[in-house]
């Protein structure tokens, strides 16, 4: 046996170098053979067509080099993986480029600092970008999406506890209900505010009426997210909690809710977001002012993403590039609360920080010290049963 | 030790919950009932508001294209086929895009991109529709004249894709027939519900067992072998439930499809030209006309719009818990 040669260690790597030589190979001439046809062969032109030409072409003679040296499957693998990492490049790209879009259009209004110290009243359609700017809207953003959170996060939360933790008919018939008004379009949510709370209460269109219609919107994403989560904390940790001899309330307190805070943050912060960019119930319920109103509760008062949708709509230059201002702003505050989210949802409930398991140590020993105190009574007590 | 199985146990006293237990279990069905109350407060709001006008219209509701509601001529036959069309339009271009992203972030992406792609995905379904309608109305529109007008040139046989009004083979023709299309409006309600599409592919796609995969792989699949086999029946229900919800969602964008067509009250059914409406645009076109008869019409509208929503969530949640997919979450 031991005169056999030492076994060759194997490549266990996926994709061998050959591989990447090919692909290559075939991009190469597939995009000459393009560029053959765009410019010298046909009339075509058109930056889209020849991206797409290039890439069936890249795909044809990539198909037909692994056919080379491989058999159906393998081909089949090679035109599939070629497809996704295409598909999945295309779409990266147009969501990335929809964002920066908007931040680079965005940006000739940010810099001019006015931008974030005053409102539009003084900003006439033909003043330059160094006059005026969106703090009505961010006022009025922070103001509505505060005063929707006051309404959603006690009741959405304490709903989403009641779906999780209580049984029986009553809890799944409520369940059902909430998951129907999640399908409601955002801008029934605002007609329904509008007809009662405007036309009906007789209230004047305000940034109350527009959180009220945010709250309408949002309650049942945020209950049906934090629901999910909270059915997510493990079977076994409550049921240990409550073996001990804990109660309902207490095992709420102690294990299902530090068990489920980062994704009940993560639910809260993402329907916040949703909340913060809808525009059409704010649309039909918050009007339209240039001024800064700082009373959430009389008259008009803009958020950002109605400021975007009624600045962009302008044929004046400027008053466009105040909408994409506004635009990017709503944007960079999206972009806050998501790493927020991230942020405070990224860890499991396992994954500690430093600080946690330190403090999560110094409680072990706390427990440990307990029960060395209770140990020679139970040692005694097992004296005596044997 | 016998004695100790022997003797008669004392019957534990099970407590059933205190005081404290007590108030926690009416605070919780308080929070259900108020929620209920509420909700149930829009549904029956909305409903018996929007019978006033169906009574008025009657069965015309749904084949009447006009919407002049004080004559009392309206029906939402224009509108909501406006509303599918796009949404079918947005549809048919995300499903694709969102399935070859899921798979890619599932199943060929390094961990390392991986995660970024995860979290790039989510915050893509978290940015406000009303930044997506901005490029469609500043960027997209200008840009995509030349390949509506190619898909109508080459494609024009295809019935959907005909525009009239316009001769391909004259280069100063208008270009305007291609512009403020269902075409444009699918487009950008396309790129923004396919982020929610993959997030929810994605997730399924991930929770294909392991055992599973490495079991096709040790019979010599391919990746391609593996996933067809394994990842794609595995993850069918998520990826019908994340079209579904896309499609729930596309049915309901207001914002992005305003911005960009220009609204016509006949069935149009020419995806490529110039008009298009849809149910949400109308609402928030017209909801500001005084008079009681307009604004119940426009009610009757939006629970219609309503109801097609709801049915395809429902039908997207059903799907989704009676697919494979989560199976194993409760371990």
């Amino acid at each position: 046996m031991s005169t056999e040669t030492p076994e060759v260690r194997r490549d266990t790597r996926t994709i061998a170098s050959d591989d990447i030589l090919v692909a290559l190979g075939a991009a190469a001439a597939g995009v000459s053979i393009t560029a053959l046809i765009f410019f010298w062969l046909a009339p075509f032109s058109g930056l889209l067509g020849f991206v797409l030409v290039s890439f069936v072409m890249f795909l044809a003679l990539y198909a037909a080099l692994v056919w080379l040296d491989g058999d159906g499957p393998a081909v089949r693998d090679r035109l599939v993986g070629a497809i996704v990492h295409g598909i999945a490049a295309l779409l990266i790209m147009a969501l990335v480029f929809v964002v920066t879009f908007t931040l680079f259009k965005g940006y000739k209004a940010l810099v001019h600092l006015n931008f974030f110290t005053q409102d539009l009243t003084k900003a006439g359609p033909l003043e330059p970008l160094t006059v005026g700017g969106g703090l009505h809207a961010v006022v009025g953003t922070l103001e509505q999406i505060g005063l929707a959170l006051i309404i959603t996060v006690p009741l959405g939360l304490l709903c989403a506890l009641f779906l999780s933790e209580l049984r029986g008919g009553f809890t799944r018939f409520v369940r059902t209900i909430v998951e129907a008004m999640t399908a409601l379009p955002s801008i029934v949510a605002g007609l329904f505010i509008y007809a009662t709370v405007l036309l009906i209460l007789g209230f004047e269109k305000s940034g109350f009426a527009a959180s009220l219609a945010i709250s309408v919107m949002m309650l049942p994403i945020m209950i049906r997210a934090s629901d999910v989560v909270l059915r997510l904390v493990p079977g076994n940790l409550k049921e240990a909690s409550l073996a001990l001899g804990a109660s309902r309330w207490q095992t709420v307190r102690t294990v299902v809710l530090p068990t489920a805070r980062p994704g009940l943050a993560t639910a809260v912060i993402l329907a916040t977001a949703r909340g913060i960019g809808e525009t059409s119930p704010v649309l039909l319920t918050a009007g339209y002012s240039a001024a800064l109103n700082t009373d959430p509760f009389h008259g008009p008062q803009v958020s950002l993403p109605l400021a975007t949708f009624t600045l962009i709509k302008s044929p004046q230059p400027s008053v466009v590039a105040r909408g994409f201002g506004t635009a990017a702003l709503l944007l960079g505050l999206v972009l806050l609360l998501f790493i927020i989210a991230r942020l405070i949802g990224g860890r499991g409930p396992q994954d500690l920080s430093k600080r946690q398991q330190r403090a999560r140590t110094r409680a072990s020993a706390r427990d440990v010290t307990r029960f060395t105190k209770r140990a020679p009574r139970l040692q005694q007590e097992e004296n005596n049963s044997e | 030790m016998t004695d100790a199985l022997v003797a008669p146990e004392q019957r534990r006293r099970l407590r059933p919950s205190g005081g404290q237990d007590r108030v926690f279990r009416v605070v919780l069905r308080l929070a259900g009932t108020a929620v209920l109350v509420l909700m149930a407060m829009v549904g029956t709001f909305l409903f018996t508001k929007a019978i006033s006008a169906l009574r008025a219209a009657g069965w015309s509701f749904l084949t009447t294209e006009e919407w002049e509601p004080d004559s009392g001529r309206f029906g939402i036959a224009a509108v909501l086929t406006g509303t599918i069309l796009i949404a079918t339009v947005a549809i048919s271009i995300a499903v694709p895009l969102a399935t070859g992203m899921a798979l890619y972030v599932s199943e060929y992406a390094p961990a390392r991109v991986r995660r970024i792609l995860i979290n790039m995905i989510d915050l893509m379904a978290a940015v406000p529709s009303v930044v997506y309608g901005l490029w469609g109305f500043a960027f997209l529109q200008a840009h995509v004249i030349g390949l509506a007008r190619w898909l109508s040139t080459y494609l024009g046989w295809f019935p959907l894709f005909k525009v009239t009004g316009s001769d391909p083979r004259d280069p100063l023709a208008t270009e305007t027939v291609y512009t403020s299309s269902t075409f444009i409006a699918g487009l950008v309600v396309a790129l923004m519900v396919a982020p929610v599409i993959c997030s929810i592919m994605r997730e399924a796609f991930s929770q294909a067992p392991i055992g599973e995969r490495e079991g096709a792989y040790a019979l010599g699949a391919t990746r391609w072998g593996m996933i067809r086999s394994v990842v794609l029946p595995f993850g069918k229900g998520g990826m019908i439930g994340g079209t579904m919800l896309g499609l729930g969602r596309a049915l309901g964008e207001t914002i992005a499809v305003y911005l960009i067509i220009s609204p016509v009250f006949v069935i149009q059914p020419h995806v490529l030209q110039n008009g298009a409406n849809s149910v949400s645009a109308l609402i928030a076109l017209r909801y500001g006309e005084s008079g009681p008869m307009a604004l119940s019409a426009l009610m009757a509208a939006g629970v219609a719009l309503f109801l097609l929503t709801l049915v395809v969530n429902f039908a997207a949640g059903s799907i989704v818990a009676r697919s494979r997919s989560g199976a194993e979450s409760e371990a």
